[in-house]
């Protein structure tokens, strides 16, 4: 094993070209993972109360919109995103924005319905006891529902968020220059080191998403006690 | 006060309610009692809102239940309301429970919620156990704190469903009591019980319903002591319930 050809493509590595070209590598990485977890996030949040607040045909239509983005494969959505969207807006929007939009699509569209389980699985006297008191259906979500299923969704969404970083690797097939992007770019010019390289890129995967659990767990134990149940 | 009217509801094809009328007077208690599945909850429900009805009239302080326009949150606002199994919303505090809807709902402030829930936990017996969170109360806690929070919100009217029947036996009791004191302050009550010794002592009214239908209304006293003068069913249910 020779690790030279890591420490003499670190910059690459952790960077991409920046800072005289276009930031890549696990910088990258992150800013797309960041990007579509929190959109992804908010999408979830609100296509899941939507599906808890819809009844019958509006219902309907929205769980089979989202099915939509939860059938199609990530590849396939991001290759859409990047040919269709420049012909609905007119303009051409960058690999980055492409692949933001695409993994934001999906997670959000898993999300929405961990959203809407996490509702569910209140009981419904709980709902009642809010509007027994007089609040409406967004108090009684706001102040009541939300803050008790938030707490149970949150493995769902770690889950999520980790599922997401990792398909952003599929970002270099439109040339987007994130970590499994630049790693190829090396080993195909070093030729010789491909083990070494990619137990690197393994690695830097594993730090990012163990960073995430790690800051999640901190999140919940500091939470943990009001998420109690009964 | 409340006004029910030929109250009738069906879940599909089946017969909840059966026209049901009554009136319930300013101060009144009343208590509702029958077999289990005789439409009891449904109908305590529908006074203020929580279950909607198909046919008939109900009116609550002047407000038109069942009518399209009716403001229902404002009007559950002054409707306390007392569940079976408590439903204290278990993330938040025993205050922040008693609070919360005087905040969101009435607007006070929050320090004067505070205040007020503060004076109502005393009249419960539960002076400082403001900042336990309900999973560390007992039942009987738990129901007192339920009582607390819907009496914050000044209620022009209480109900109660089955409020001691997922209590351990020894509960019972101190939740009783506070009823009890409530009656002898004058608010009005409707009481979904089997607790007929409560009944027997606050019961201004008493309501027998089976299958649906009311089918005796009739004064405290008559119920518990002219046991000829009540339909067959009421007396073999009476029957059951009291100890001999
Ligand atoms: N969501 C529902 N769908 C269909 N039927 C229902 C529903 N809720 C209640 N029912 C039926 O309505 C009838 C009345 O129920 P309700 O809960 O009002 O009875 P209850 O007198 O309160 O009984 P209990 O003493 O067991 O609480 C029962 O026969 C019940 O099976
Ligand atoms: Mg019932």
């Amino acid at each position: 094993m020779d690790f030279s050809v890591i420490t003499n493509n670190l910059s690459y590595f952790l960077l991409g070209a920046w800072p005289h070209g276009p930031l890549g590598g696990a910088a990258l990485t992150l800013v797309l993972s960041v990007c579509s977890a929190l959109a992804s996030g908010v999408l979830g949040l609100v296509f899941g109360v939507a599906l808890a607040m819809t009844h019958g045909a509006a219902h309907q239509a929205l769980v089979l919109f989202l099915g939509f983005f939860r059938a199609i494969p990530v590849l396939m959505l991001i290759f859409w995103t990047y040919f269709l969207l420049p012909i609905v807006f007119g303009f051409n929007v960058p690999g980055v924005g492409t692949v933001i939009v695409a993994l934001s699509l999906i997670g959000g569209s898993y999300l929405a319905h961990s959203v809407y389980a996490g509702i569910r699985s209140l009981p419904p006297g709980q709902w009642q006891a809010a509007a027994a008191l007089g609040l409406g259906r967004v108090q009684a979500l706001r102040y009541v529902i939300l803050p008790q299923a938030l707490p149970i969704m949150l493995p769902s969404f770690l889950n999520q968020w980790i599922a997401l970083i990792k398909d952003s690797s599929l970002a270099y097939v439109i040339g987007v220059g994130e970590l499994s992007f630049v790693a190829t770019q090396v080993s195909n010019r070093e030729m010789v080191y491909p083990t070494e390289i990619f137990l690197f890129v393994a690695l830097l995967y594993f730090l990012i998403c163990s960073s995430l659990e790690l800051g999640a767990g901190a999140i919940a134990r500091r939470y943990g006690t009001a998420a109690k149940p009964t | 006060m409340i006004v029910i009217e030929n109250v009738s509801k069906w879940y599909g094809k089946t017969r909840v309610l059966d026209h049901c009328s009554t009136r319930i007077a300013q101060g009144e208690v009343v208590v509702v009692c029958g077999p289990s599945g005789s439409g009891k909850s449904t109908l305590i429900k529908t006074i203020n809102g929580l279950e909607p009805f198909d046919e008939g009239r109900i009116v609550v302080n002047g407000v038109s239940v069942g009518a399209p326009g009716t403001n229902l949150p404002k009007l559950r606002a002054h409707v306390g309301m007392v569940f079976q199994s408590f439903e204290l919303f278990p993330h938040l505090t025993v205050i922040e429970n008693l609070a919360l809807a005087q905040v969101v709902v009435l607007g006070r402030s929050r320090d004067e919620a505070r205040t007020r829930g503060q004076g109502y936990l005393a009249r419960v017996g539960l002076d400082g156990f403001a900042d336990r969170l309900p999973a560390q109360l007992s039942g009987g806690q738990q129901q007192r704190v339920a009582i607390a929070r819907a009496l914050c919100m000044d209620p022009v009217c209480m109900l109660f469903d089955e409020p001691t029947s997922a209590l351990d036996p020894e509960m019972v009791g101190e939740v009783l009591d506070v009823m009890v004191e409530l009656a002898g302050e004058g608010m009005t009550m409707v009481c979904v019980t089997h607790e007929m010794g409560f009944a027997r002592k606050v019961a201004d009214r008493v309501i027998f319903m089976d299958q649906g239908a009311i089918l005796d209304d009739c004064a405290g006293e008559a119920f518990f002591g002219d046991p000829d003068g009540r339909p067959e069913r009421a007396r073999q249910f009476l029957a059951r319930v009291l100890p001999h």
